[in-house]
């Protein structure tokens, strides 16, 4: 299977980058964005019984070292993998 | 008094706190390789600034797993004292032994320069040679060593004072301007609410010597750490004192 792991900054926590990635898109003239906030994507392929269990790893992982807590948010999807 | 300094793949500061604790306060200090979880009856263990395993995913997050770390979680767990310097700051929060985190400074630039940092509690055993308030001269070199944590938990450390080191100005003020990396409150280094775990980003180790330049301010630090590991309790007064040292002694007989 195939997790998508999104790592995001928690809301209130300075994202540097993402302000200045925000106002080079307002001097690009996009006044329309709000906000940017910037994360990581990360793809985990794994084999497990079936979805409930891969779920439980997945969420483990992100629990113990794909997130750090304190900063940042995670969510992901598991998928069956892509056909390559 | 025995020191042990953590080799990660990717410390680079490692050589320069054997050098600082050995041939400056010439005292034993051994390497602790990162795969040994033996940490050869250490009374104090260094984790010290570099970019352990690449900085990958988070500064910090990859060497927390390491063996070794097991051990020094253990150690310090006991009482044992631990400080980490830099990148060592950023493991021991990874770790959770430390509260807060380590971000990428405010400005997105590396900073290299020589930070001014206001002693803001002197009764800990990592500052007992220092004056509260005193101003140190202590170079910094860090990407990532912009310190964020909750508004509890920072009215917690300010209460409890476990803030060790603010950025400040010549003059001693903690202004935005005198801050480095944006790090919240100006803080530059903090202890565990038992004080016996200590995390600052500049680096004392290369304020050893008046040969390399910004002077020797950093070896108030280490001979703070040797006049309350060698002068007992009476000297030290860390917070949870007796408790901690005595989980001390009973770490280093094991």
């Amino acid at each position: 299977m195939l997790a998508r792991v999104y790592v995001t900054p928690r809301r209130g926590v300075l994202d540097p980058q993402g302000k200045a990635v925000a106002q080079s898109l307002h001097s690009l003239g996009y006044p329309e964005v709000s906000e940017v906030r910037i994360g990581k994507y990360m793809e985990v392929r794994l084999e497990a019984a079936d979805r409930t269990q891969a779920e439980g790893r997945v969420r483990e992982m992100c629990e113990r070292l794909l997130a750090n807590k304190v900063i940042e948010d995670y969510r992901f999807e598991i998928g069956e993998e892509d056909a390559r | 008094m025995k020191w042990g300094v953590v080799v990660f793949p990717g410390s680079n500061d490692d050589e320069d706190a054997l050098r600082a604790i050995r041939d400056v306060l010439g005292h034993e200090a051994v390497p602790l390789w990162h795969k040994a979880s033996d940490l050869h009856g250490a009374d104090v263990v260094l984790l010290p600034g570099g970019f352990s395993y690449g900085d990958y995913l988070r500064c910090g997050a990859l060497a927390r797993f390491s063996p070794v770390m097991q051990s020094v979680r253990s150690f310090a767990e006991a009482g044992g004292l631990v400080v980490g310097i830099c990148n060592g700051f950023q493991i021991l929060c990874e770790a959770g032994l430390l509260p807060g985190a380590l971000i990428r400074n405010r400005s997105l630039r590396f900073v290299c320069d020589t930070a001014i940092v206001r002693v803001e509690n002197a009764r800990t055993a990592w500052t007992n040679r220092c004056r509260c308030g005193e101003c140190l001269r202590i170079p910094i070199k860090h990407g990532e060593g912009c310190y964020i944590a909750d508004d509890v938990t920072l009215d917690a450390l300010e209460q409890n004072g476990q803030i060790l080191f603010r950025y400040v100005d010549e003059s001693g003020e903690p202004t935005a301007a005198a801050n480095p990396n944006g790090s919240l409150r100006n803080i530059a280094g903090v202890m565990n609410e038992r004080g016996n775990v200590f995390g600052m980003m500049p680096h004392p180790e290369h304020a050893a010597e008046k040969l390399v330049g910004v002077g020797e301010d950093g070896v108030k630090l280490f001979r703070s750490l040797i006049r309350h590991v060698e002068g007992g309790a009476r000297a030290s007064r860390v917070r949870g004192g007796d408790d901690a040292s005595g989980a001390h002694s009973s770490a280093r007989g094991s």
